[in-house]
């Protein structure tokens, strides 16, 4: 057991835990905003995927990670556009619709793929950037500070968001809508708008979040490779009380675990593989159950919204 | 009657977004060279033209209609059980060891309590979401996503070590499964040659069951009461967080039960991937139906049937299998996006009066 | 109004569906063709398992003349149970000559299916049971004896590594993945007694990102050889490719995903089990056979990568272990 508590080990959970949460952290945010607007949105799963996807393909075709990154913002937008559609215009149970969204964007990132590549295909990925002098710090300058460009963008996307929501107009707004929308609507706020926004932003960042696997981490695309990731993405935001930090805090959590559990195995401590994979998931569980202060939710959460309803 | 049949009426409604999720459907099945046409008729003729077709429907629903009814109680109750997979899982594993475990009890004890087995491993998985939420105030959707990755983990170690059938290890094959159940607990096949099995006839008169308790009894009542409006059924006196533990625990049960005659009245033995996805479509499935345990039979028939005959449609004109989730996602969506227009209509009646 | 406009709605898609149901079917033309299907419970572009075998068909089919000699039907993604026994009925009651069961997990009810449909063959893998024992004639079964070129590659790694540590990485703990990963331990444990082997598993089949961790913390532990089984493996081959670690490959030839890292894969080529239940069938004999897939039998085959050189010494070195397999002198 001591073995685990070395140096090599701790670096190198910091380096794989880092690089783990990068595509949770993205999806969870984006998330964390379209649930504050009060739309539960469970098809971040399907956006990821079909994310994952066009931004592999446009990588692939154009040969620059920039413009698959770019592709698979707007494919996530508009797979937020549909959502949205779906849940805000039309007033859908929000968690029925979005395990709708699931499957839509599980079978077309598929299909897409099938019909236009036919064959798992690897490329050329965002690059490491490694960060001058901060990268030499000693010990763990490499882990923290030797990524490519999106894992350092998911981190920085989390107090940039928790600026958004608590210290703008627009988080303003998008808080109010998701607590009382008939509050909301009486002072001027549209409703609707805000929800499209939160929603579309979401899917967005889900997109990138799939791109980040498929043109940064992984670089390659197969078929269903989130493999349950979105769904996960999706209880972080509950993990971490609908706040950005406290959904880092989860992710962070989640992917150590994850990287410690795989040490376990390396280095050949005599527990069955199955409980060591169950690791992050419990303690995931374990964590919120004994976590002291706990955050209420969005009072108006997967409530659609209709003018004149009392 | 006029009542009713309105009702009827508008549950129908939503299910008009059908055809025109066929017809994006059309459209993409003539892009990938396909004719539409035969598609459909494939697909319609493969659930529900013959025999053998609407067998596959019904064992396809059988689960769905047992995994909805945990899923409506748990809706209306106010929480969201998407935890179905896992119970599933827990369920059949639980009825898979006893049954095997006592392999030699009479069939007339074992098989009741394989089915008690599994309910009650189903009601436990539910139950940790549902105690840890009224307990700790753990939201459900994440306790549950993270019981399901926990359950198939657990299957995965039970199936290699555990439970995993004796002679996998004599072939030095080590295929992860379980040993087959003893021929005293399979449910008896309805029809012959086809997979029809008794576990049909349960999960109907089980919706009757919850029917009967949602809407005539006085726990089925707060429970709907926790769901409809939580702070008013707090002023009323009723115990919140119990209720909602307790529809997480039913949830759990039938997801649970749903499992144990998955194994014991289709596959015979467990194995990875037992679940897959009817944690998920049953929800869906239970949605079809408004969330209403008799709306749920023909929902379940009528998903089922749309799974089963877009496997066969898959077949017949030989088309990437991701078309189907494609179709059914959209088919999802287009069905709860139009289910306002039915909720409108139905509202407008009552205003006029 | 609104009434109205959705009873002409109901009544164009009762309309529709009858069409539909009267579009004609399509018409059976007797002839020679050989009618094949596969249901698989991965997809035919999975770099492993389920591509293996349908490559095998269609190169089959291509030495035979064509589709006009050979049929081939499949359906993929077949990870539910029920829904490929759906599947393999359904072939079977259409007409197909022989009906691949791709999967372990269908073995029990293909054991229900094949009875009903004595004029059709079946097969069924990974396994050796052609169920003979339960009175049922037609029935193959075939097996890709996994360990022998995990062994093989486990030499090769051994003695190419330099840093002696080796690191393994499957989904779980069963089956094809369980046979390969021990073959190859023993491999490189034959070629190099002090060598450090450790085992991952994910848990997964699709779990790409954990399996692409999993390598990552191989090689933070020192390893410069990896290999692994399963479709989720794709991911870790870029992460050795990325950190200059090498890989192994099995069940399919990965070489195209990292050529500057990949240096070997052991490959499963069915064609020759294939068509040898072919010729059986139209010979009239319906199953009770069991196929390996072994080095003897040119079956499985160790695919070198032409882009990396592999040190003289070492080649020989797979090769005589190859020749030890084959006479049974090592055991993996």
């Amino acid at each position: 057991m001591a073995e685990l508590f070395t140096l090599p080990v701790l670096v190198g959970i910091l380096y794989s835990g880092i690089r783990l949460a990068t595509p949770y952290l993205f999806a969870a945010v984006g998330e964390t905003f379209a649930q504050r607007s009060g739309v539960l949105n469970l098809g971040v799963e399907g956006i990821m995927l079909m994310g994952a996807f066009s931004g592999f393909y446009v990588g692939m075709k154009t040969g620059s990670p920039l413009l698959g990154l770019l592709a698979a913002a707007v494919v996530g937008i508009l797979m937020g556009l549909l959502m949205s559609f779906i849940s805000v215009t039309m007033q859908a149970e929000q968690g029925i619709s979005g395990i709708g969204l699931h499957l839509f964007g599980l079978g077309l990132s598929s299909l897409l793929f099938k019909t236009t590549m036919g064959g798992v295909e690897s490329i050329e990925g965002f690059k490491a950037v490694r960060i001058p002098l901060l990268a030499d710090i000693p010990y763990v300058g490499e882990s923290l500070f030797n990524h490519n460009v999106l894992v350092y963008a998911a981190f920085l996307l989390v107090p940039l968001s928790a600026w958004v929501l608590n210290k703008t107009t627009l988080g303003l707004k998008i808080r109010a809508v998701g607590q009382n929308p008939q509050a909301a609507d009486t002072l001027g706020v549209n409703v609707a708008r805000v929800r499209y926004f939160c929603v579309c932003l979401g899917g967005m960042l889900a997109g990138i979040a799939g791109a980040s696997l498929s043109i940064a981490l992984i670089n390659l695309f197969q078929e269903n490779m989130t493999n349950g990731m979105g769904f996960i993405a999706v209880a972080l935001v509950y993990f971490g009380g609908w706040r950005p930090f406290g959904v880092m805090g989860g992710a962070l959590l989640f992917s150590f675990v994850n990287a410690f559990q795989l040490w376990i195995q390396v280095k050949g401590i005599n527990i069955p593989s199955d409980f060591a994979i169950m690791m992050p998931y419990v303690l995931t569980i374990l964590a919120l159950a004994f976590a002291t202060k706990r955050a209420q939710g969005p009072a108006a959460l997967s409530k659609p919204y209709e003018r004149g309803e009392n | 009657m006029k009542r009713v049949l309105n009702k009827v009426f508008e549950a129908l409604l939503p299910l008009l977004a059908v055809p025109v999720a066929f017809l994006i459907g059309a459209i993409m099945l003539l892009a990938l060279g396909a004719n539409p046409l035969e598609a459909y008729g494939a697909m319609i003729a493969g659930a529900f033209g013959d025999v053998s077709g609407l067998t596959q429907t019904l064992v396809k629903a059988t689960p769905l209609l047992l995994v909805g009814l945990g899923v409506c109680i748990a809706f209306r109750g106010g929480v969201i059980n998407i935890g179905g997979e896992g119970q599933i899982i827990v369920g059949a594993l639980a009825a898979t060891a006893v049954a095997v475990g006592f392999k030699e009890w009479p069939g007339l004890v074992l098989l009741p309590l394989c089915l008690l087995a599994g309910v009650l491993a189903g009601a436990m998985w539910g139950g940790v979401p549902g105690i840890l939420k009224a307990k700790l105030g753990v939201n459900e959707i994440l306790s549950t996503v993270m019981m399901n990755a926990i359950a198939v983990q657990l299957s995965n170690y039970l199936l290699r070590g555990p439970m995993i059938d004796p002679k996998e290890i004599e072939a030095g094959t080590r295929i992860a499964q379980s040993a087959l159940l003893p021929r005293s607990v399979w449910l008896a096949r309805l029809v012959p040659q086809t997979l029809l099995h008794s576990g049909a006839i349960i999960a109907v008169v089980l919706a009757v069951v919850v029917f009967i308790f949602l809407w005539r009894t006085t726990i089925g009542y707060r429970i709907r009461a926790v769901g409809l409006n939580r702070d008013a059924a707090k002023y009323a006196g009723i115990k919140v967080p119990f209720y909602q533990a307790l529809s997480l625990i039913l949830g759990g049960a039938f997801a649970g039960l749903a499992g144990a005659i998955e194994v014991m009245g289709v596959q015979h033995r467990m194995m990875e991937n037992l679940a897959s996805g009817y944690g998920f479509s049953g929800i869906v499935a239970a949605l079809f139906g408004s969330l209403h345990p008799l709306g749920s039979i023909p929902a379940s028939v009528l998903f089922g049937g749309l799974l089963v005959g877009a496997d066969k449609m898959q077949r017949a004109v030989q088309v990437p299998s991701a078309l189907i989730d494609t179709l059914l996602g959209l088919v999802v969506l287009l069905v709860v996006g139009s289910q306002v227009i039915s909720r409108r209509r139905a509202r407008r009646r009552e205003t006029r009066g | 109004m609104k009434s109205k406009f959705s009873r002409i709605v109901v009544l164009i898609v009762l309309v529709a569906m009858l069409v539909a149901g009267c579009a004609p079917k399509a018409t059976e033309v007797p002839s020679t063709v050989f009618k094949v299907a596969i249901v698989m419970p991965s997809s035919i572009t999975d770099m492993a398992f389920s591509q293996s075998m349908f490559e095998g068909l269609k190169k089959v089919q291509a030495e035979m003349g064509g589709e006009s000699a050979m049929e081939i039907a499949y359906s993929e993604n077949m990870f539910k149970v029920p829904d490929a026994s759906a599947a393999i009925r359904d072939y079977a009651s259409k007409g197909y000559n022989l009906v691949i069961a791709h999967g372990s997990q269908y073995g029990t009810s293909l054991q229900q299916i094949a009875p009903d449909f004595p004029k059709t063959a079946f097969a069924w893998g990974t396994s050796l049971d052609t169920f003979q024992a339960e009175g049922i004639t037609n029935v193959f079964a075939y097996q890709a004896e996994a360990q022998e070129g995990g062994y093989v590659l486990g030499t090769v790694a051994a003695l190419m590594s330099k840093s002696g540590v080796i690191g393994e990485t499957g989904p779980v703990d069963a089956g094809d993945a369980k046979l390969y990963i021990e073959g190859f331990q023993k491999g490189v444990l034959a070629a190099k007694p002090d060598a450090q082997v450790s085992v991952t598993y994910t848990g997964s089949f699709s779990d790409v990102s954990l399996m692409a961790t999993a390598a990552e913390t191989h090689i933070a532990a020192g390893a410069d050889m990896l290999t692994g089984s399963s479709q989720s493996v794709v991911g870790a081959i870029g992460v050795a490719k990325d950190k200059g670690a090498f890989w192994f490959g099995t069940q399919w030839d990965q070489t195209s995903l990292a050529p500057t890292a990949v240096i070997a894969s052991q490959v499963y080529d069915w064609t020759g089990i294939i068509k040898d239940m072919i010729a059986s069938v139209k010979a009239g004999v319906m199953g009770g056979k069991g196929y390996t897939l072994t080095f003897k039998n040119g079956g499985l085959v160790i695919a070198y990568n032409p882009a990396i050189t592999i040190p003289a010494e070492v080649k020989a070195a797979a090769d005589a272990a190859i020749a030890a397999i084959n006479d049974g002198t090592v055991v993996p």
